[in-house]
């Protein structure tokens, strides 16, 4: 019992312990469920795991059923951001543990209670407790705003390498909770007209409405919802990357008031477009990005900058080779700032690029191809999120030598071929016509599906490890019992 | 020599991806029995619409059991350059629409009265060939849908032929009957069912050309040449109304130049086949996926 007693407590009442829990979960639904989808589906898998596991899905209720997906696997990420949130900043214990006891079991009701409801037939007690998980997940979010405020005395600081004000008052603490703050309010934007149409069942999915020159508030507020919604957990993860580098310098100075800036009128933007502002929304939108977009490029300069140095501090005269080499020396360190910036080729640059180009693009391709775009866009971005976390728990599993550097550029190189091959085949129809698309498609998906497969090979390898380990008396699970975020943040 | 593996593989892969395709390549020819001449009647009345089955009305129609064919589209063309109705214009057939009402709304774009293109003829994947006085359709795909045409295209054959596009709730209507089935057939979807993506008929080579059109009412429960296909008509009579080819329908929505598309296409996964789902495009858009048929 005792055995069983101090597993529970490594996985449910430690940082890494609950960040390995939620990968394992998402790592799961992730390899079940994209075996319903293309590829896996036409070479006829889809069946095999709809009858082996006794899915109970028709083809009418598809939207319903993705957008609980995409909800269980969105919760599991903000419940891995929350803990990283609480594992490296100061706050009270109380709040530490109340925040990642309620939003632990609230992803967790929301995951299993939501798929079974949304797979599995539809037991609307499930529906109840998915709901009821999404509940303590807000709540939870309301805790971490208050753990987190910044104006609490004790949280000011006077480290001159730090962002604040004369006063103290600090700054990176602000972002991460105006970022907090704007995370809470935008899921109620997605709340409430979850609440309207689930009323009804009215499901939609915002990629087939986009082109309707007329919709609802309600729409609106749906598609606002998912776009802010990725696009904070994309800011939270930019500060908590920062924050385990130990961002500082005058880079950090001039960062942490963008970010904040941009995130806030960010959000402005987003909630505006349910108010008679909504003609100039994307405007703000745009504004707002910006500042969070260069905020993210000052911390890439930054650690970029400090990989040279480090790795040629014993060399006099470095050359240009001596600072790649050192750039590149721990794909872990690299490889979240690289994958920020690989991000601009596969969504931000070309989104800018769709939109300088509309009237030859979106206003003459047909609105599939459009769809096409935009949800591999935006899934290229969630994944992309996911291997910064991964490159991340890397570190926290404490990889040294061969292993982590195949661990780090598997990732980065896995991913990025993966991705790289999504945009391509987002932008075929610039190149090559209908007709003649196959070959490229098909080289197009045995890049995405190699990049992709290995990726979740990898994972599975990590997980078994992991289980393995948990076997073990004095196993790595002993020594991250006791170890928090904060103690490993660089020096 | 390890660390040249993958990238021998990747391009290898790249290679393969270069790989030209044979827009001509033999097809299979079946004759399905069908009667592509043939009209359904459409009783007036109640039926669900749209995903969330809103109830709407219809009064009664007259629409086509199948795609316009090549074969017929190549007949239009013929008898309309002969009166006139149509123009080349260099690599194109043209003929004259009336125009839209403007409004002026984001993103609208103004389509005037004139000539529009109906269909391209210098389209390597055309099926509709001219020898500078014919029409034909090309060998093999006369009893398939007639692709690469415009929705200008489509709107001028129907209008010579004294009749019009479905409107979408016409085109829905006659695709799922009156109850709320989210296929012709029924609620869900086998490969013998339709033309979709991957579906593995005889028409497509997914290592090479893709997907390719099937005759029209080919998902009639015949088996052809081993391959079974199941009887997948709609509860009034029609083929084809979930898959094969896109088909462009009639209304022109206030505020917006696209026009829509239904039925989802051989391109398409399943989940586009539903009845309710909606594709659009700027009415000059023309894609091998993409035909039409009328009603009146």
């Amino acid at each position: 019992m005792q055995f069983v007693k101090d597993r529970f407590n490594y996985l449910f009442n430690s940082t890494k312990g609950l960040i390995l829990v939620a990968i394992a979960m998402i790592g799961i639904v992730t390899a079940i469920w994209g075996m319903l989808s293309g590829p896996m589906a036409e070479m006829g898998v889809r069946e095999v795991v709809i009858k082996t596991l006794g899915m109970d899905i028709v083809q009418a209720e598809r939207e319903g059923r993705i957008i609980i997906l995409y909800h269980s696997l969105a919760m599991a990420i903000v419940a891995i951001e929350t803990y990283m949130v609480t594992g490296l900043l100061k706050m009270k214990s109380f709040f530490k543990t109340a925040i990642n006891a309620i939003i632990t079991v609230g992803y967790i009701l929301t995951m299993i209670f939501g798929m079974g409801f949304a797979y599995f037939g539809h037991n609307w007690a499930f529906h109840g407790i998915y709901i009821f998980g999404l509940s303590l997940i807000f709540f939870a979010g309301v805790l971490l705003v208050i753990a987190l405020w910044p104006w609490n005395p004790e949280y000011y600081i006077t480290d001159k390498d730090y962002a604040h004000t004369k006063s103290g008052f600090d700054l990176e603490r602000a972002a991460f909770f105006a970022t907090a703050v704007t995370t809470v309010l935008s899921a109620l934007f997605g709340a409430v007209p979850g609440s309207f149409f689930g009323n009804g069942f009215e499901v939609f999915l915002a990629e087939n409405i986009i082109r309707l020159p007329e919709k609802s508030t309600m729409e609106y507020s749906v598609i606002g919802h998912l776009h802010i919604m990725l696009a904070l957990i994309g800011i939270m993860i930019t500060l908590i990357i920062g924050r385990w580098l130990n961002f500082k310098g005058i880079l950090h100075k001039v960062a942490m008031p963008l970010m904040i800036l941009g995130t806030i009128v960010l959000n402005l933007g987003v909630w505006g477009v349910v108010t008679p502002f909504e003609p100039i929304a994307h405007m703000v939108i745009y504004v707002g990005a910006t500042p969070s977009m260069f905020a993210a490029l000052l911390l890439l300069i930054w650690d970029w900058d400090k990989l040279i140095k480090d790795g040629t501090a014993h060399i006099q005269k470095p050359n240009l080779g001596h600072k790649l080499s050192a750039l590149v020396r721990d794909p872990l360190k690299f490889g979240p700032t690289w994958q920020m910036l690989f991000m601009n080729f596969t969504t931000s640059g070309i989104g800018i690029f769709m939109a300088i180009r509309l009237e030859q693009i979106f206003r003459v391709w047909p609105a599939r191809e459009e769809r096409i775009e935009l949800t591999g866009h935006w899934h290229v971005l969630s994944a992309i999120i996911a291997t910064i976390i991964l490159l991340y728990y890397g570190d926290m599993n404490g990889f040294k030598g061969k292993l982590r550097q195949w661990y780090g550029w598997s990732i980065i190189i896995l991913s990025d071929i993966a991705f790289g091959a999504v945009t391509v085949f987002e932008m075929k129809r610039l190149f090559i016509t209908e007709a003649e698309q196959q070959p490229l498609v098909n080289g197009l998906m045995y890049a995405i599906d190699f990049g992709l497969g290995m990726l979740l090979v990898i994972l599975a390898i990590l997980l078994v490890y992991r289980l393995t380990d948990l076997f073990k008396n004095k196993g790595r699970w002993v020594e991250e019992l006791e170890h928090e975020l904060v103690q490993e943040v660089n020096k | 020599m390890k660390r040249i593996i993958l990238p021998l593989i990747l391009l290898t892969v790249f290679l393969a991806s270069c790989a030209p395709v044979d827009l001509n390549a033999p097809i299979p020819t079946f004759d399905t029995g069908v009667d592509s001449n043939a009209w359904a009647q459409i009783p007036a009345g109640k039926f669900h619409f749209g995903q969330h089955e809103d109830i709407e009305t219809t009064e009664a129609y007259e629409i086509m059991i199948t795609d316009v064919t090549s074969s017929h589209y190549a007949d239009f063309l013929n008898a309309a350059f002969a009166d006139g109705y149509i123009k080349i214009d260099g690599e194109k057939i043209v003929g004259f629409y009336p125009g839209d009402e403007f409004h002026a709304v984001k993103h609208e774009e103004e389509i005037k009265a004139g000539n529009w293109v109906y269909i391209p003829l210098d389209d390597p994947s055309q099926r509709i060939k001219f020898d500078g006085t014919t029409f034909t359709a090309q060998e093999g795909y006369a009893n398939h849908p007639m692709t690469n045409v415009t929705w200008f295209g489509a709107w001028g054959y129907c209008e010579y032929y004294d009749s019009r596009l479905p409107t979408e709730m016409e085109w829905e209507k006659a695709g799922r009957g009156t109850d709320e089935r989210p296929f012709p057939w029924g609620d869900e979807i086998l490969r013998e069912n339709a033309n979709f993506y991957s579906s593995r008929d005889p028409f497509e080579d997914m290592s090479s050309f893709g997907s390719r059109t099937s005759p029209v009412g080919f998902y009639n429960g015949t088996i052809y040449d081993g391959f079974q296909t199941i009887n997948s008509a709609s509860p009034y009579g029609l083929y084809d109304m979930s898959g094969n080819v896109w088909q462009w329908t009639g209304d022109v929505y206030e505020g917006m130049h696209y026009r829509f598309m239904r039925g989802g296409s051989k391109d398409t996964y399943d989940m586009d086949l539903r009845l309710w789902v909606r594709n659009n495009a700027t009415p000059t858009y023309f894609s091998p996926g993409v035909g039409f048929r009328c009603a009146r």
